[in-house]
């Protein structure tokens, strides 16, 4: 391939490649494997601003550029985020893990992409810096529609912050696929839950993936469970609503009605 | 386009210095352009694992990634591992396990283990299966492959006793 790649070391050098119309590419699982190398590729991996996992007040701030396998392996992850930890353990392969990275899979912006229910059940911010400066924006907001995001000209993703649930918080994340490596899921569920002493649910987040042209938070659902027990009737209750609010769309992986049933069931696994 | 690069690297420990073009793949660069055709491309869209090769170490798909990607890394294909006549314990114990028919897959196997064991040196059987769960073989089946693992873990552990 007859390309222009370009490997710079810092985000000073990255701008004036922008500005010249090369395009980014992190891991380039999503990049190289669906669409062909663009002509003028600029490649993220050197800039060492764009990686690293850290507290910051409170959030957890992920460089776009650290990898789903670093992140996996890395305590603060491991430790206070496992419904992200579990979707990434769950991406793609071992091989795909150590290459793709979390900032790829949120600006390739699929309904499908792993690590999104998740961050959107951690009411994640996504980091953007240009020349100018960054700004911060809900993930929600920036995610806009399949592959399309609210990232703006000689704009980058330098990190996604999430909030560090308090310990005792319920997190759990599901993904259902056609087999269990490589598959991208059919539906899948994130859920972060607070919990007051005696089991009743303070709050509730959920979202889920794979059911409509972005990953969905569930507002209704989510109300539903506040305030009540994880029982089973709550929690079919939950499903049903579910059901009713999501989209899906019938594709190649599942039919339409196959996942709004599918959907429905996965909150029973919040059962205690 | 662009014009061509003068890439240097290590690739099996020697060094290289390579003009081409930095939006060749990596695994045309090595196979076509270097030689070193145990690196094999099965799918070219990071499906089969085939073309897996370390890079610093770490497992990476060499069809996924560009030449210029490779500037000043240390890049370890099957070959590097072991040779003929020196084989690794990896493939010292794919071949005595039987973990190998057509043998398409196994270089990429071994890379991905090579990467599982500097890591975990004595992984549990299902480590060994995740650890190659991105590494498809139409011929043999895990099993024998597995055990593979297992053993070379072990032959390992012994080695540095
Ligand atoms: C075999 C295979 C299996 C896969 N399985 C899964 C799966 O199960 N689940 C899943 O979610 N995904 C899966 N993927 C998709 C992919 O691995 C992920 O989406 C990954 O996180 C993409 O990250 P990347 O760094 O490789 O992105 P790249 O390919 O480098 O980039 C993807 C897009 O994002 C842009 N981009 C990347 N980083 C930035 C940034 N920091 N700022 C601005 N733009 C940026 C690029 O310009 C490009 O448009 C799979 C891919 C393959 C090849
Ligand atoms: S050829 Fe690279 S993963 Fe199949
Ligand atoms: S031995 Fe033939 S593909 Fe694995």
């Amino acid at each position: 391939m007859n390309a222009d790649v370009r490997c710079p070391g810092s985000l000073a050098e990255l701008w004036p490649l922008l500005e010249d119309g090369f395009a980014v590419m992190a891991g380039g699982t999503d990049l190289l494997a669906r669409r062909g190398a663009p002509g003028r590729v600029a490649c993220l991996e050197r800039i060492a601003g764009l990686q690293g996992i850290r507290e910051e007040e409170g959030l957890l701030r992920m460089g776009a550029c650290e990898t789903h396998s670093r992140l996996l392996r890395h305590p603060l992850t491991a430790s206070g985020l496992p419904v992200l930890a579990r979707a990434l353990s769950v991406l793609g392969s071992p091989l795909v893990r150590n290459m793709g990275t979390i900032g790829g899979n949120i600006v390739t912006a699929s309904p499908a992409g792993d690590t999104l229910p998740p961050l959107y059940a951690l009411d994640a911010v996504v980091e953007l810096a240009s020349r100018q400066g960054t700004r911060r924006v809900p993930l929600d907001g920036f995610i806009l529609g399949p592959g399309r995001t609210a990232l703006g000209e000689g704009e980058i993703v330098s990190a996604v912050l999430a909030r560090i649930p308090a310990a005792g918080e319920v997190q759990h994340f599901e993904k259902v696929g056609r087999r269990k490596a490589l598959a991208i899921s059919v539906v899948s569920l994130a859920a972060v839950l607070r919990l007051d002493g005696s089991g009743t649910v303070a709050s509730a987040r959920l979202a889920l993936g794979s059911v409509g042209p972005t990953v969905l938070r569930c507002p209704r659902a989510e109300a539903m469970l506040t305030g009540r027990r994880l029982d089973r009737e709550t929690l079919l209750a939950v499903g049903e609503t579910l059901r009713e609010e999501i989209s899906p769309i019938d594709d190649l992986r599942a039919t339409a009605a196959y996942r709004r049933t599918v959907a429905g069931n996965l909150p029973l696994r919040l059962a205690v | 386009m662009s014009g061509m690069v003068t890439l240097t690297f290590t690739l099996n420990g020697a060094p290289v210095r390579i003009e081409t073009s930095p939006g060749r793949r990596v695994v045309d660069l090595i196979r076509e352009d270097l030689g070193l055709t145990a690196v094999k491309e099965g799918c070219g869209s990071g499906e089969c694992g085939a073309c897996a090769v370390l890079v610093d170490g770490v497992a990476r798909l060499s069809c996924l990634m560009l030449a210029a990607q490779l500037e000043g890394r240390e890049v370890v294909t099957a070959e590097g591992l072991g040779t003929i006549d020196d084989p690794h314990p990896i493939q010292a114990a794919f071949a005595a396990a039987g973990a190998v028919q057509c043998g398409y897959c196994t270089p990429g196997m071994t890379v991905a283990v090579a990467e599982l064991l500097a890591r975990n040196p004595s992984p549990q059987r299902h480590e060994a299966r995740e650890a190659i769960s991105g590494n498809l073989c139409r011929c043999t089946g895990y099993v024998k492959i597995v055990d593979a693992v297992m053993d070379a873990a072990q032959a390992m552990g012994k080695e540095t006793k």
